[in-house]
């Protein structure tokens, strides 16, 4: 089996590079800074299973972010829950809901989707602010219990829980990355691209839907579930509208329907929101020309740009070296996928990652109307 | 006998777009459906299909009565189709496109993919030879790694009947494949219809460019203004009255024309 070791070889460097974070960053708050910035990459890992890959708007995920949110709380403050139980509590608790909104919400289609999960999110904010005797209203609920120490481990440090938020993004990562190249996936981005095909080729279009829609509030609950941990204090705002557009503009900077986008892009914008807080109300006023310029530049997030470049310089260094046809190992006839059709099979998976860019593009083209949306509403 | 209507009809509204069409594809040979421009052939397809559900009528697929299954579910039992505006999965490969298009006849759920299982790795590489080998059936092995937006009409025609073929249908429903294409790709389709149907596959297509429809077709179902006017093989078929009054303008509607 051919492995393609060059396509590993930055992501494994990532990875350690991440290991060592606590160890090079000594000042407290930019762990915190950096914390933050996985919490809201994991939300939109989860955003970016329906909306990337599926190429279904959900405007209510603030709203999931605050149920799994509150279920940690209130698990652990009302019933005493230990933290992991109420965690898994909370992810189930996710998929449960949107299985059961999965029934209404794909009877509607494209902006409809979009208006009823945004009425969903606002239903679950105005739950969560008004119902006072169980979530104390705007007053918030406070000192919610931390993360539980697993057997020896415990989280006490700030480096502990640094590592323990970092396995939760390498778990999302791996959840985006491995559905991405799979047959699941394949399938949930033919059900984006065109709904018709997808149902002409046998493909169950809604049951597709709906199993994105559960992971993607699954993760994005996941995320819920650690912010309230970590912070230890939780507020209704968790579940409000803009954390919403947040989660979408962080999917939008990095690249949406691309693995990689949802880190670069909550990474970028809230390490750059927190870095600017010190120019008070005049951060927008960076932050906005900064905004528009991206989206003029790389339309696609920063990963759809990276590998609309790598892929255009790899056809120009192809066509300088004279081969425009691509390599006679990868056009493999019928006789030689039966030969090694593993090879090919990784072969597609490459192919796949090549042609991420134009995923991407074709994403944010189902996301073009959300994207104005989306601009309207800032 | 593979498939067969009875009394099929569909209304939009006060428009009766099919009415009572009785009609039966036999197994193993070549159905044309013609008629002109509006006749009702294409949405004839997408009740065939699942598609549109019937206002009246059944249809019934190797004996089964399929009227009210879902598209999905069509496509299962073994009707696959194709779109007369080529329907494609833009941007795509043409390789990823076809994977895609065996996902039908495999069995991995959520859990295989996200531990990647044995089971999924032999059903993608399943998909994958299949992708290859419709490929190389429909004469377009050296377009895999292309992009759908990046190759020509007559290949993303023979992409699109590669795409229903990886399906592995019974039935395969062209609508319109030569479409748009020169004569001389029109006749390369050609065979390559005549190779599906050697294949062991049955097939039954809408088509305007009547030499194609007279060369291939074992049996031709003649349809105007939703109705049923003619059928039978094509010698018959040409020298049909009612036939030749709805494609030239009969005495009765030679005004409106």
């Amino acid at each position: 089996m051919q492995f393609n070791w060059r396509s590993w070889i930055f992501p494994c460097l990532l990875i350690i590079a991440g290991l060592f974070v606590p160890a090079v960053v000594a000042n407290a708050y930019y762990i915190h800074v950096i914390i933050m910035g996985f919490i809201w990459a994991i939300a939109v890992y989860g955003l970016n299973i329906i909306l990337g890959y599926t190429g279904q708007l959900s405007l209510g995920h603030a709203g999931f972010m605050g149920l799994g949110a509150y279920t940690v709380a209130l698990m652990s403050l009302k019933l005493g829950a230990p933290f992991w139980l109420a965690m898994a509590c909370a992810v189930l608790l996710n998929i449960v809901t949107s299985w059961l909104l999965s029934f209404i919400a794909f009877r509607t289609r494209d902006h409809y989707f979009a208006i009823f999960t945004l009425a969903i999110g606002v239903i679950l904010h105005h739950v969560m602010e008004k119902w006072e005797k169980l979530t104390n209203g705007n007053n918030g609920l406070s000192q919610i219990p931390g993360f539980g120490g697993i057997g020896p481990i415990s989280f006490d440090t700030a480096a502990a829980r640094y590592y323990l938020i970092y396995a939760f993004l390498l778990l999302a990562i791996y959840v985006s990355w491995s559905l991405k190249h799979s047959l699941i996936g394949r399938t949930l981005m033919a059900i984006r691209n065109s709904e018709d095909l997808a149902k002409s080729i046998g493909i169950p279009v809604n049951r597709g839907k709906r199993l994105a829609f559960m992971i993607s509030a699954a993760l994005t609950g996941m995320a819920g579930g650690l912010y309230a941990g970590y912070i230890g204090f939780l507020g209704p705002s968790i579940a409000s509208i803009t954390v919403t557009f947040n989660l979408l503009l962080y999917l939008l900077v990095g690249g949406i329907g691309t693995v990689a986008g949802p880190l670069i892009g909550s990474f970028i914008v809230s390490v750059l929101t927190q870095f600017l807080v010190v120019l008070q109300d005049y951060q927008m006023l960076i932050f906005g020309p900064v905004l528009v310029l991206l989206t003029i530049f790389f339309p696609h997030g920063l990963a759809g740009g990276y590998y609309k470049l790598k892929h255009r310089w790899r056809t120009a260094s192809a066509n300088r070296k004279g081969k425009a046809e691509p390599a006679p190992g990868r056009a493999g006839g019928a006789a030689m996928a039966e030969a090694s059709g593993v090879a090919e099979v990784s072969g597609a998976a490459e192919i796949s990652v090549a042609a991420e860019a134009s995923d991407a593009a074709e994403a944010s083209g189902t996301a073009g109307a959300k994207g104005a949306v989306h601009r309207e509403v800032r | 006998m593979i498939l067969k209507t009875a009394k099929l009809g569909k209304s939009f509204g006060g428009l009766a777009a099919v009415q009572d069409v009785d009609m039966t594809i036999e197994q193993g040979k070549i159905t044309a459906i013609i008629g002109p421009n509006g006749a009702g052939k294409t949405t004839l397809f997408n009740l065939l299909s699942g598609f549109y559900k019937p206002s009246s009528g059944r249809i019934e697929f190797l004996g089964e009565d399929i009227t009210h299954l879902p598209v999905h579910e069509v496509a299962r039992r073994g009707i696959a189709r194709t779109f007369q505006a080529t329907h494609l999965f833009q941007r795509q490969t043409c390789l990823d496109n076809l994977i895609v298009g065996h996902r039908l006849r495999t069995r991995v759920n959520v859990w295989d993919a996200l531990f990647r299982t044995p089971r999924h790795r032999r059903e993608l590489r399943k998909c994958v030879e299949r992708a290859f080998a419709a490929m190389e059936f429909a004469g377009i092995s050296k377009l895999a790694h292309k992009p759908v937006g990046a190759i020509s009409q007559e290949q993303q025609k023979r992409l699109s009947i590669a795409l229903a073929l990886v399906t592995e249908p019974k039935l395969l429903l062209l609508d319109e494949i030569a479409g748009g294409v020169n004569p001389e790709e029109t006749a390369g389709l050609g065979e390559l219809i005549g190779k599906i149907v050697k294949s062991g596959i049955t097939v039954c297509f809408i088509e305007h460019k009547m030499q194609m429809v007279m060369n291939l077709a074992d049996h031709i179902v003649v349809l105007n203004h939703g109705c049923k006017i003619a059928e039978g093989p094509p010698a018959d078929v040409s020298r049909n009255k009612a036939v030749i009054e709805a494609y030239l303008g009969g005495e009765t509607n030679a005004h409106a024309t």
